[in-house]
């Protein structure tokens, strides 16, 4: 997979979860905590929907450390990659 | 023969307007089935039916609002005899609308959409349309172009264009803005009537999360990411089983008449995105394993979030849970939702120092707050209430 497809996979799942986010104003290197109404559900619905989309399994602890898109999608990439 | 009637779905809910029926007149129905969405001010919702037998007589067509214990329909109960063959029964009389089967996830959509349901072919059983069905028409609207109001979709010295019927008027307020506004009205008119009516008092108790966390951490890594738990389910467990040893807080008015109730449905105040809040139960809360728990959790939800709540969800709660999650504020204390006696709540997790043996430790810990009605119970015995939940969790492999 590439970045791109990983990009796009990420913020499907995000849509799913946040369909009010847009993608052309979200900020990449920001807490999308701080960003986005999402709450714990929310959170691993996220990881759920990337597990569903680009078949990468994150686990909690790994998870928990992942605050922006850059690192969710750089973290995929390294997951894909390794 | 048995009456289906208008269903009260929480202290708040006057009347409601019959969005479709899902049943006809001849169609067989088993307790638990959904017979007919009913929009109130703060959702959707599907109402199901508690008797089983043969759907007799539909009295009234979608769009009418109704007050609540209004008889819809007329149903011939399984056994009792089949009534003799009569004149077709006249029509229901409200004003009608276009028969069209949409579940509320994909009525609220095609609002916002701003797409007719009428046009669509539904994938649902029974041609029922869905939120796919909606998802896919808005892409195919999309793929298409649309005519522009400056270019005629006619070719010069064609006839005029036949204006278009204008879209049939919506049942109900479509707007978010209206929605939200029908929604705090709602919240409004059923607290102010908990703070008038019934007499509160609180009490709060810090707990140490330790044991639990660590549980929930050792128990999420072994399991897939499909299966994970959060903490909240420890907390609505816990609750459950700690009412099991309250029972006089698992209990509703009926009137003036206090009923405890056998089964205990914990509701859970879930915030809706845009704002406003459900508190939709799970049924016999306290009987479920905590796989089951979670996912009736993250069912509950996913449908409250999109507007597919059922009746009994809104109904049936004996307490109600709220809690602040990740990223809120330390303590929260809750309104009682009527006909209710008490309500639970959790503010965010925090690490904190505590003192455990002697030595001050870092520690997660959470405020657990409960308000009960004072004619029902007393600080002592919901301080004692608090210290259940308190010990259940100290013991998570046991919820």
């Amino acid at each position: 997979m590439t970045r791109d497809e990983i990009r796009e996979g990420v913020l499907s799942a995000l849509s799913d979860i946040a369909p009010e986010a847009d993608p052309s104003t979200l900020r990449f290197d920001t807490d999308l905590r701080d960003q986005l109404d999402i709450d714990s559900m929310d959170s691993l619905n996220f990881a759920i929907g990337i597990h569903e989309q680009l078949q990468v399994d994150i686990p909690e602890t790994d998870w928990a450390r992942l605050y922006t898109l850059d690192e969710v999608i750089d973290y995929v990439v390294q997951k894909t990659a390794a | 023969m048995a009456e289906f009637v208008m269903p009260a779905l929480g202290a708040d809910m006057h009347a409601g307007t019959l969005l479709q029926w899902l049943k006809q007149p001849g169609d067989t129905i088993a307790k638990g089935d959904i017979v007919a969405v009913v929009h109130t001010d703060k959702a959707d919702v599907e109402v199901e039916v508690f008797t089983s037998g043969v759907i007799e007589k539909l009295l009234v067509k979608p769009g009418a609002e109704l007050p609540v214990g209004t008889v819809l329909a007329v149903i011939r109960e399984d056994g009792a005899p089949t009534p003799p063959a009569e004149a077709p029964a006249a029509p229901p009389t409200e004003a009608a609308a276009p028969h069209v089967v949409i579940s509320p996830s994909a009525r609220h959509l095609a609002e916002e959409l701003g797409i007719d349901p009428a046009s669509i072919r539904g994938s649902g059983p029974g041609g029922r349309i869905q939120r796919k069905d909606i998802e896919a028409a808005a892409r195919e609207g999309a793929a298409a172009p649309a005519p522009s109001a400056a270019e005629p979709t006619v070719a010069p010295g064609a006839a005029a264009p036949v204006p278009a019927p204008p879209p049939p008027k919506p049942l109900v307020p479509t707007a978010a803005g209206e929605r939200n506004a029908a929604m705090r009205r709602a919240i409004a008119a059923a607290m102010s009537r908990s703070k008038r009516e019934i007499p509160h008092f609180y009490l709060g108790q810090t707990i140490d999360m330790s044991n639990a966390i660590a549980w929930l951490a050792q128990e999420n890594q072994r399991r897939p990411v499909t299966e994970r738990l959060l903490h909240g389910v420890l907390l609505l467990k816990a609750v459950a089983l700690a009412l099991r040893e309250f029972p006089e807080l698992n209990a509703v008015w009926n009137g003036d008449e206090l009923v405890r109730r056998d089964d205990i449905n914990v509701g859970v105040a879930i915030s809706l995105r845009g704002g406003g809040l459900v508190a939709p139960g799970i049924h016999d809360t306290d009987r479920l394993e905590l796989d089951e728990l979670m996912h009736a959790f993250r069912d509950l939800v996913s449908r409250a979030r999109s507007w597919s709540l059922r009746s009994s969800e809104m109904s049936d709660p004996t307490i109600t849970v709220t809690s602040l999650g990740e990223r809120g504020a330390e303590s929260v204390f809750g309104v009682i939702f009527p006909p209710q006696v008490a309500i639970v709540g959790f503010g965010t997790m925090v690490e904190r120092p505590w003192i455990s043996e002697g030595q001050i430790l870092p520690c997660p810990v959470v405020h657990a707050s409960l308000s009960a009605d004072h004619r029902v119970t007393d600080g002592h015995r919901a301080s004692a209430f608090l210290a259940a939940v308190d010990r259940l969790l100290q013991e998570p492999e046991e919820l």
